[in-house]
């Protein structure tokens, strides 16, 4: 007697939990020769409020956390990445991609997270100064996270999208929620269990699955969103975006290369500067 | 929490001595009747012939009729603009727009004088003001970027930093030429060309400035300077030839104007409203305190974005606090801004002081109790006395929404946890205030205020080396120092 498979149910991931959608909707994902691959969550605006919530109560700890602290659990999700190679690219596999390239994809989005990790406790020498200004105060700027940052995910391919956009989120101390690819949601979902393994604390990364038609106004107009990351390509929905974004003055950032850098860190910060008076001790002697 | 002795001794004023009047001399400065565009390095009239009135806000008194240009004239700024870049400004050798730039650095200071008369004399702020910070500082940042012009590469390694083309930059009535500088310097250092839109009831600092650039020898089409209302700067907004916007103004606008550009590739920065918490513990040093809290709401007359508009007081020192701080505005001078001793000059229009008289009704209905100075008010021009509200509390809208006049809301606290979510606690995030005297205390504060600029004793400190900007909506992007030049770039 042949052995019944054991099919996976492929959840969302908000707050640290695997619930199915609220909405209690589905997609049907299908194989090459239409063969039914999975049920898949159809996120509803609640659901993304939701995950909204959750991204807000963990931004104050992840984003307070010392970046070196940051860095050795980007580097653990790297690690539970490397670990799981072998389900990845059968997901990809499962979704259309060449066995050669699918390897290819896990190992990038592998070495992407090792490279932002080893960013982590890095972007803040990189981008901060001491300025000299011409009175008698102490004044330095620094880069701090934004907050919650929602990112639209690359709809081209599964996983490597998906890292490219939230790890330099996450790395520089924002917590976030990702709409994953609608026609390849699988490795989204199979990260997310990555993410849950690495001691990325419950709402710092939230994914959803469903469609960016239906959810990107939702992204783009909620007031507790401080930036919008976007890999889209639909120019009605970008113009959209960058309409409601206005509402909070929400900074929309839309990338068409899947590409990395510290820049990509830079653009969800805020640059702080402090002023602090240097009591005036008269000008400087010859001490020796 | 045991409270400190804060009984303090009622100061009296009625010594008999008064300040004579110091006024400024306005004979040696220059101004026309009538200002017209500058477009392609040229005085050139409106298309339509419009103008309107520029009046000073201390005498009521017209001082200049000003251009309006409309949608053809800003697009032949624009033009201009453009043709400037791609023939001249874009290829020109960086070491050489540097030295443009010095250049004009140096002629505002040598007609600084005139230049602090004219802002004083159009915005109605004291000369004492414009004098010793505006018009010093408008220099000091053309000459801090100019020496970035050639030296980008080292800023920004492997990046290949490019400049943008024309900007659009549509600037405020509070600070007129700082703002202009704040503008128009890091844009020229980084190789773009500029068209800018002075606000409408201060346009004539924006104007010398034009008249001291066409006499620098700076290219022709470099810098455009249009002048107008809202449609103006609607039309730089909206015209495609643009491709940059940098705007500082209200939030509401900086709004409209993000949504208007929304189908475009433009770039953008705003530096939108405030409403900084101004927070003073108990271990601060209480009278330098005070004087920081006078310079944070009533320097400008309270027409500052990142004014510390909402004191947060720690309960102990409360009562001391606010007796201390109502004995200091009684010697406050309100009046002529041309007098050298006047602390706090004309609000800048009528609608500016309807606004404020408008917030302090309801500031009255709210429940707040107020205080004002005694001072008496110059029967002509638009003044305000210097206000307080007692027992504000964060549900009040003059707590919670931007007034831009001499009013301060009071609060007390008790714990630092308490005092960091109220500062938070609204959507706008410009900048803060910490009095204390424990170095720890100021990191702890300084770090969890979401703000861009925090003064740790200190308050209302600028300098072009020095970033400046907001979080959340008090907008984007940074006006000064390094960073200062990010938005003028592309990598």
């Amino acid at each position: 007697m042949t052995r019944l498979e054991v099919l996976k149910t492929y959840k969302i991931y908000i707050g640290g939990q695997f619930p199915r959608t609220e909405s209690g909707r589905y997609y049907t994902l299908t194989g090459k020769d239409s063969t039914p691959l999975a049920n898949v969550c159809l996120s509803s605006r609640k659901d993304f409020r939701n995950a909204v919530v959750a991204a807000r109560a963990a931004f104050a700890g992840w984003s307070s956390r010392p970046g070196f602290n940051r860095g050795q659990i980007l580097y653990r999700i790297a690690e539970m990445l490397e670990g799981r190679k072998e389900q990845f690219v059968a997901e990809l596999i499962l979704q259309g991609a060449a066995p050669k390239a699918a390897l290819e994809e896990v190992m990038t989005a592998t070495d992407r997270l090792v490279y932002y990790a080893g960013w982590c406790d890095k972007y803040q020498a990189l981008f901060s100064s001491v300025n000299p200004v011409a009175s008698s105060h102490f004044n330095f700027s620094v880069p701090e996270a934004t907050g919650v940052v929602a990112i639209i995910a690359p709809e081209s391919n599964s996983l490597l999208g998906l890292v490219t956009a939230l790890a330099p989120v996450i790395a520089g101390g924002n917590t976030c929620v990702a709409l994953a690819s609608t026609s390849m949601p699988l490795c989204a979902v199979t990260f997310a269990e990555v993410v849950h393994a690495s001691d990325v604390p419950a709402g710092v990364v939230n994914i959803l699955t469903g469609t960016s038609k239906e959810l990107h106004s939702h992204f783009a107009s909620h007031m507790d969103v401080n930036a919008l990351i976007c890999y889209g390509t639909d120019k009605t929905e970008i113009t959209r975006m960058k309409e409601l974004a206005s509402l909070n003055v929400k900074r929309i950032f839309v990338h068409t290369k899947e590409d990395q850098g510290p820049y990509h860190i830079l653009q969800a910060q805020e640059i702080k500067t402090t002023w602090h008076p240097i009591e005036q001790i008269g000008p400087g002697k010859a001490g020796y | 929490m045991k409270k400190k002795n804060t009984s303090v001794k009622p100061l009296n004023f009625t010594s008999g001595w008064e300040y004579a009047p110091a006024p400024e001399s306005a004979d040696h400065i220059h101004l026309e009747k009538q200002y017209e565009l500058f477009i392609d390095g040229k005085f050139v009239k409106p298309g339509k012939g419009k103008y309107f009135d520029t009046i000073n806000p201390a005498t009521e008194k017209k001082i200049a009729s000003v251009a309006e240009a409309d949608e053809q004239d800003v697009a032949k700024a624009v033009s201009a603009a453009r043709k400037a870049y791609d023939k001249v400004w874009g290829r020109m050798p960086a070491p050489e727009r540097a030295k443009y730039i010095f250049r004009i650095a140096r002629m505002i200071q040598e007609r600084s004088r005139e230049f602090a008369v004219i802002e004083t004399m159009d915005g109605g702020k004291p000369i004492r003001e414009s004098r010793d910070i505006d018009i010093p500082l408008a220099a000091n940042h053309f000459f801090y970027y100019a020496g970035w012009a050639d030296k980008l590469n080292y800023a920004f390694p492997n990046q290949q930093p490019a400049p943008l083309g024309v900007a659009g930059q549509i600037i405020p009535w509070n600070f007129p030429l700082l703002m202009a500088a704040w503008k128009i310097a890091p844009a020229l250092a980084t190789g773009n060309t500029v068209v800018l839109k002075p606000a409408e009831t201060t346009p004539l600092t924006a104007l010398k400035l034009a008249e001291l650039i066409r006499d620098s020898g700076l290219p022709d089409g470099v810098v455009n300077i249009v002048t107008g209302a809202g449609r103006t700067g609607a039309a730089i907004v909206g015209h495609p030839g643009i491709d940059k916007i940098a705007f500082t103004g209200s939030t509401d606008v900086g709004k409209l104007i993000q949504k208007s550009i929304a189908g475009t590739d433009k770039k953008l920065t705003l530096e939108l409203g405030g409403k900084a918490a101004h927070i003073i513990f108990e271990d601060a040093p209480i009278n330098q305190a005070v004087e920081g809290i006078v310079n944070g709401i009533f320097f400008n007359q309270g027409h500052v974005c990142c004014a510390g508009s909402r004191l947060f007081v720690q309960e102990s020192v409360a009562d001391m606090v606010i007796q201390k701080l109502k004995d200091r505005m009684e010697t406050l001078i309100v009046g002529d801004p041309m007098d050298k001793n006047t602390d706090i000059g004309a609000i800048n229009s009528k609608e500016q002081l309807q606004t404020i008289l408008k917030y302090i009704e309801i500031g009255k209905n709210e429940g707040g109790e107020i205080y004002q100075s005694s001072c008496a008010l110059p029967g002509k021009g638009y003044f305000c006395k210097p206000t307080l509200f007692l027992n504000s509390s964060q549900s009040h809208r003059i707590v919670q929404e931007e007034i831009f006049g001499p009013v301060l809301t009071i609060q007390t606290f008790r714990t630092i946890e308490e005092v960091i979510e109220k500062a938070n606690n609204i959507p706008y995030g410009l900048s803060a205030g910490v009095w204390t005297d424990k170095g720890s205390k100021i990191f702890n504060l300084t770090s969890r205020l979401r703000a861009g600029v925090i003064w740790a004793n200190t308050y209302n400190k600028f300098d072009p080396a020095s970033p400046f900007g907001g979080y959340k909506e008090s907008g984007f992007g940074r006006e000064g120092g390094l960073h200062g030049l990010m938005p003028y770039l592309k990598f």
